[in-house]
């Protein structure tokens, strides 16, 4: 069984026709990282997995595996000869073979004696022995998905490949099956690229995330580091449902209609897009007889015009004078705050960030 | 997996209750034959057996399993190999080699055997031409393999047979989704081993249906292997018949080899009963054929140039050569004009019949889910498993006994007296043509009916249809293509078919093959090849619109594969967009 | 597609058949089943036409006449069934759909031996069974017997032992030797096949110019067909590179079979069906069968055609030809108990 192995993309380029599917990628994994390509349909995700698993044959670029080169100007390595396993977004379990015999597929260098008793282990792993002898029909989505799962780390790939690989299974399910398939991950020490559109998912499971769009990788780092510092704007919004102002940097300043914040260093003066976190914002209601304190007095001010009840928080939209659309904010607030009241907004810089124009 | 769809819940009320009583009739249509064949044999004492068992059946099973064993080898090598190589390769002309892979089945046995003979004879062109090459003028001088063998005859009939494994294998080819296979591949298995170890295995159930339709012409075949000297059990049937009388005892025997034919079929249904061969892949996207250059994509050329040279070029090469020696000789007869329209109308007609009562058989069984629902459609499928002589020759009692009815029935009540109707009009003809190759049509709406959901069956009927409105307006605009194609390979059967046609059509009525059935009979195949150069390009038309429309429905499924436009298109529709059919029962049952 | 539709598609099927189907007509008709090629029996029926005014309406049935005839039953159209074979003559007989037929005229041309006595069928033309052989063995006289001869071994050519010109000549050996005899003949000629039993007649002259086999058995009137050139030139070749030997069984004569005729038992134009069977019989009729078919009349008034006489004298075998059907059962099994075809 072969160990972890490090993955190297270099200056990966594919094209179908005239759409770029892949622009240009770099990207290394390390032994035993859980990597995750993450991006909207289309962004070229499936196609760099599908690259590494040699179903693909880039235009240019290189591909090396442990340090062999697998892809390369003149050198394509066939995807059995790869050591990479991939699992399918519909686990693409063999209809005529049994659960077992799906399992042993890619045991077939080793003598039966041996692929036997490691399909069976691998298949006692994900805790599915007991339907070695039915076929893949006869089990349930999230039975399937481990299938899948111990199908492709039977033969100890030094590289897992996971194409979407929770979509399928419902709300519910996917949360534990995850954390299930993460924890198998972890005890095989293996290295694992996994394709998802969902940035939860990638946050949860992943050692860092590969952001992607339009063929090309936008940022790569920790879920904490894409989180609290995008590198763009599609990135901030990737992770959060942003309210957006549009606005504009004077001398190092940007005027709102929610105040003036200082532009971050190095933006240079013009059109910007300021955003705030809904929960960045919190709300106060205005007594105009009572409370007046002197910081208060310097909030803006606005009206909430409704307000949703999500469970552990709530949902409002506050009209503020100057805002094409009502900011959304999320919070616990009084229960007395109902449509019409007049509320404070009390901006948190932490959750400010602010995108020139021609980031994208 | 079977739906939660229960019978009893919908059963009586959506109307499938008549459904089934007119698939009923179908079967009852179907089986009168065989009914009044076990009548037949039923007269007979039986005393030939022991004569056919001491002298006859052990060379006659010998014979037989070779025949079907070696054309079964051939027609399922070619006809899998041929279409993975066109479904897994791309190379030049491939599209066009994928369509004229189906020549081969406008030509009828019989009249490739008459032209290998020709071809292949001592003093025919391809031995003449060699001797000439070699500088030899004794026929004798060169050894050359006799056409006259069985070897000759399993070649023969495999090449002219493969399309039948090659149409239903493609099909199932183009279906498969790609993960499969890719998922096989980096599980470490080579080309080669994802060929053998899935997708092989997973066109089981489409081979089994190609190889069983081309098994049973090649078992039916009078015509060629009688031709070529091989002994079938079929010959003895004439045997027993002509020569000593016996048409009980031929009928015995005719049963006794529908019963064997019939557990074979029901056995390879057996062996795969618990296996399922559709994948519950929701996006049915082809794995992207390999492109060949070079050496390799002239190898591949030449590998499906071989067997449209084989098993058409040739043979119609040589009968049409035959026909233009003849028609500068002797000119057209005016007749042929007529026997066209009479082959095409009976043909067409019976079509239309096949296709309609196909439909109906197969949506019934669809509809009721219950056993007997499959068990008619099973039933209306046997005549296509006899002999054609014995069909029509059982047909004819219950026919004829149908006919007096109502000619009976007319003079009683209009004292009209109108002669026998149905075998005067020709109507007979289409009902043997219906009988005999109904197995086509309804195992084509079958396999066509599995492919869908059973959910489209409950938004259909949730939406307010009838269980009969949603067949005509959800499943038979979905299954069209299906339909059309078996359609169109029961119009070129019906069109090839002799003996039934010769032993039931109408005075003075002459299709293309009966006429040149009159010439070859009399040994004057010169005339006759103007007939058959007909019967090969009439012929033609149903295979030009049968590529066409598999081409069609590879396109639909070909999303992804094939050009680089399309498999960008693919990959930006949005993976929930895609994601539209859900999984389906078994793909294709084997057809009957 | 609902029942409804179905029987409207029914009707759109009978509407198409309608017009194929042939239209009453008040012309005087009769109506002929025949087993005989439509190319050998269309210039008889031209010519019939012409001088009498009667339309016929054939159908060309390959096996199974007599089922059909049987089945059709009362209202069958059938007038007159026209057979190849004696034995397949004797089967209308036996299943009861011919009747007798009393006429001066076959009683006055139809030697007793060549029809029913009770006139349930008559002959219209004989055909020899014949030897052709290769010109280099010289061949002169020779009989049946001598096919069995292991000086012949992989030089002879036939078609099936079991296709009624075959099994009606193994009769006859039944009936002249008994049939121990004929199998240890019979498994002799078998030795001898050069190929496979299979084929037709005239694949034998072919085989004997390609150097297959040297001699083998074929009908008379194959000779004139291809000699004259009417089979094409091809077939001109066959003929021609033959010798055609007239054999005999026991030095008696040779091995004849005939074609002829029944009237069908539910004759609706009986009538017509007796006067088209008389003028088959006619000098007209058997000089077609004679000149145009190359096959031996059954009336002595006709001559033989030129390329059949120079053949040479035909002696029959004086074995009466309903006898052959008495062995022919016998003769079938024993092509399946020596394995002839095999």
């Amino acid at each position: 069984m072969s160990a972890a192995a490090s993955l190297d993309l270099q200056n990966l380029r594919q094209t179908f026709g005239k759409t770029l599917a892949v622009d240009d990628v770099s990207l290394r994994v390390e032994p035993g990282e859980i990597m995750c390509l993450l991006g909207h349909s289309g962004c070229g995700k499936t196609s760099l997995l599908r690259i590494v698993a040699g179903l693909e044959r880039p235009d240019a670029g290189r591909v090396l595996i442990d340090g062999r080169d697998v892809v390369g100007p003149d050198r394509f390595t066939q995807p059995e000869q790869r050591g990479v396993g991939m699992m399918f977004q519909d686990y693409a379990l063999f209809p005529h073979l049994t659960i077992l015999e799906n399992v042993t597929f890619g045991l077939s260098r080793l003598p039966a004696a041996k692929a036997g008793p490691l399909a069976a282990s691998a298949l006692a792993r994900v805790g599915l022995s007991r339907y070695a002898k039915d076929y893949p029909h006869m089990l349930s989505g999230g039975e399937q998905q481990r299938v899948a799962l111990a199908r492709a780390l039977a033969p100890g790939p030094g590289v897992l490949l996971m194409d979407e690989p929770f979509s399928n299974l419902d709300q519910r399910m996917r949360e534990r099956i995850r954390e299930e398939t993460v924890a198998v991950l972890r005890e095989k020490g293996a290295t694992a690229v996994v394709v998802t559109h969902d940035p939860v998912e990638a946050m949860q499971i992943a050692d860092r995330i590969a952001l992607m769009r339009a063929g090309r990788i936008l940022q790569i780092g920790t879920a904490a580091e894409l989180y609290a510092r995008p590198g763009s704007l599609f990135a901030a919004r990737f992770f959060c449902d942003l309210n957006e102002i549009e606005a504009l940097a004077v001398g190092g300043r940007i005027a709102t209609p929610l105040g003036a914040f200082p532009a971050p260093p190095g933006l240079p003066d013009g059109q910007v897009t300021l955003c705030l976190r809904p929960f960045g914002v919190t709300l106060r209601a205005v007594d105009s007889c009572a409370d007046s304190s002197a910081d208060s007095a310097l909030d803006p001010v606005g009206v909430l015009v409704q307000r949703r009840f999500l469970g552990d928080e709530d949902l409002f939209h506050v009209a503020v004078e100057g805002l094409a659309a009502p900011l959304r904010v999320r919070g616990r607030a009084a229960p007395a705050l109902q449509p019409g009241a007049r509320v404070s907004l009390r901006v948190d810089p932490n959750h400010v960030l602010v995108f020139g124009r021609n980031s994208v | 997996m079977r739906s939660g769809f229960s019978s009893s819940a919908f059963f009586g009320r959506g109307g499938e209750r008549s459904w089934l009583v007119a698939s009923a009739c179908v079967a009852l249509l179907v089986l009168a034959p065989f009914v009044s064949l076990g009548l037949i044999a039923a007269q007979g004492s039986g005393d030939l057996w022991p004569h056919i068992l001491a002298y006859v059946l052990p060379q006659a099973l010998r014979d037989t399993a070779i025949l079907l064993a070696g054309v079964g080898v051939v027609v399922v090598t070619l006809g899998v190999g041929l279409a993975w190589l066109v479904t897994a390769y791309e190379f030049p002309g491939r599209r066009a080699f994928d369509w004229a892979l189906l020549l081969p089945l406008a030509t009828p046995t019989y009249i490739v055997a008459y032209a290998y003979l020709d071809l292949m004879h001592p003093i025919g062109p391809v031995q003449t031409g060699l001797r000439a090459l070699l500088g030899l003028t004794d026929p004798r001088a060169l050894w050359f393999p006799d056409v006259r063998t069985m070897t000759g005859c399993v070649l023969l009939l495999g090449f002219v047979l493969y399309p039948y494994v090659y149409l239903s294998t493609r099909a199932m080819f183009l279906m498969q989704a790609g993960s499969l296979l890719e998922a096989a591949r980096t599980l470490g298995a080579s080309r080669t081993r994802v060929f053998f170890r899935v997708a092989l295995p997973l066109a089981r159930p489409a081979i089994a249906v190609g190889a069983s339709l081309a098994l049973m012409e090649a078992l039916n075949d009078i015509g060629a292997s009688e031709f070529l000297g091989v002994k079938t059990l079929s010959v003895s049937i004439y045997a027993t018949w002509i020569n000593r009388s016996n048409l009980p005892g031929a009928a015995q025997i005719a049963l006794a080899m529908l019963l064997v034919v019939v557990a074979l079929i029901l056995l390879e249904r057996w062996a795969r009963r618990r296996e399922r061969y559709v994948s519950q892949a929701q996006r049915a996207r082809r794995a992207a054929p390999l492109r060949l250059k070079g050496w390799r994509a002239g190898l591949a050329i030449a590998l499906v140039s071989a067997p449209i040279l084989v098993g058409f070029l040739l043979p119609a090469g040589h009968v049409a050569s035959e026909a233009w020696k003849r028609v500068r000789f002797a000119g057209v007869s005016p007749q042929i004009w007529q026997e066209v329209l009479n082959t095409i109308l009976v043909a067409g007609a019976a079509t239309l019949v096949a296709a309609t009562l196909g439909f109906l058989v197969a949506a019934s069984a669809r509809l009721s889910r219950a056993p007997v629902g499959g068990a008619l459609l099973r039933a209306a499928s046997l005549g296509y498993a006899a002999p054609g002589t014995v069909v029509a020759i059982g047909l004819m009692t219950p026919l004829f006994l149908l006919d007096n009815l109502i000619a009976d029935g007319l003079e009683a009540a209009f004292g009209l007296s109108v002669g026998l109707l149905i075998s005067g009009s020709g109507a007979a003809l289409v009902y043997a043509y219906a009988v005999r190759f109904l197995t086509i049509s309804a195992g084509g709406v079958e396999s066509g009916l599995a492919k869908l959901s059973p959910s489209l069956d409950h938004a259909a009927r949730a939406l307010g249809q009838t269980a009969g409105g949603a067949m005509r307006r959800v499943h038979l605009p979905l299954i069209r293509p299906a339909l059309g194609g078996a359609a169109l390979l029961v119009f070129v059967d019906c069109m090839k078919e002799l003996p039934a046609t010769l032993l039931l059509r109408p005075l003075n009525f002459e299709t293309l093959a009966t006429h040149l059935y009159g010439e070859a009979a009399r040994g004057t195949y010169e005339d006759g090849s103007v007939a058959a150069t007909f019967i090969v390009l009439v012929g033609l038309i149903p295979v030009v619109m049968l590529a066409r429309l598999s081409r069609r429905r590879a396109l639909a499924w070909d999303k992804g594969a094939g050009d680089g436009e399309a498999m960008a298109r693919d990959l930006l529709l949005p993976e929930s967009a895609a994601a539209v059919s859900a999984s389906a029962p078994p793909a294709q049952r084997g057809g009957a | 597609m609902s029942v409804r539709s179905l029987s409207s598609t029914s009707l759109f099927v009978a509407g198409a058949l309608a017009l194929v189907a042939p239209g009453a007509s008040a012309q005087q008709a009769v109506n002929l089943y025949t087993t005989r090629e439509p190319g050998l029996v269309r210039p008889l029926i031209e010519a019939f036409e012409k001088s009498s005014g009667v339309k016929v309406n054939t159908v060309f049935v390959k096996e199974g006449l007599a089922e059909r005839v049987a089945a059709e039953g009362a209202r069958s159209p059938a007038d007159l069934l026209m057979e190849v074979d004696i034995g397949n003559l004797v089967d209308l007989v036996n299943r009861g759909v011919a009747q007798p037929v009393k006429s001066d005229v076959i009683e006055k041309v139809v030697p007793a031996n060549l029809r029913d006595p009770e006139g349930r069928w008559v002959a219209l033309s004989m055909r020899a069974r014949l030897f052709y052989a290769a010109k280099p063995l010289g061949l002169k006289a020779l009989g049946y017997e001598d096919l069995a001869k292991p000086e012949y071994k992989g030089k002879l050519c036939m078609r099936s032992g079991q296709h009624p010109y075959n099994t009606a000549l193994i009769g006859a050996y039944i009936a002249h030797y008994g049939p121990e005899k004929a199998e240890a003949w019979l498994r002799g000629v078998k030795a001898n096949l050069a190929r496979k039993a299979s084929g037709g007649d005239r694949e034998v002259a072919r085989d004997i110019l390609g150097g297959v086999c040297e001699l083998g058995v074929g009908n008379s009137y194959y000779v004139g067909l291809m000699r004259s050139g009417a089979g094409g030139p091809d077939q001109k070749k066959w003929g021609e590179a033959i010798d055609v030997v007239l054999p005999t069984l026991e030095g008696k004569g040779v091995h004849v079979n005939v074609s002829g005729a029944a009237v069908a038992k539910n004759a609706p134009n009986r009538a017509a069906a007796v006067k088209l069977l008389e003028w088959l019989l006619s000098d007209e009729a058997q000089a077609i069968y004679a000149q145009g078919n190359f096959e031996y009349p059954v009336s002595k008034g006709a001559v033989v055609h030129p390329i059949i006489a120079a053949l040479g004298t035909l002696n029959v075998d004086p074995l009466p030809v309903a006898d052959l059907v008495r062995h022919r059962k016998q003769a079938s099994e024993l092509v399946d108990k020596v394995g002839f075809d095999n």
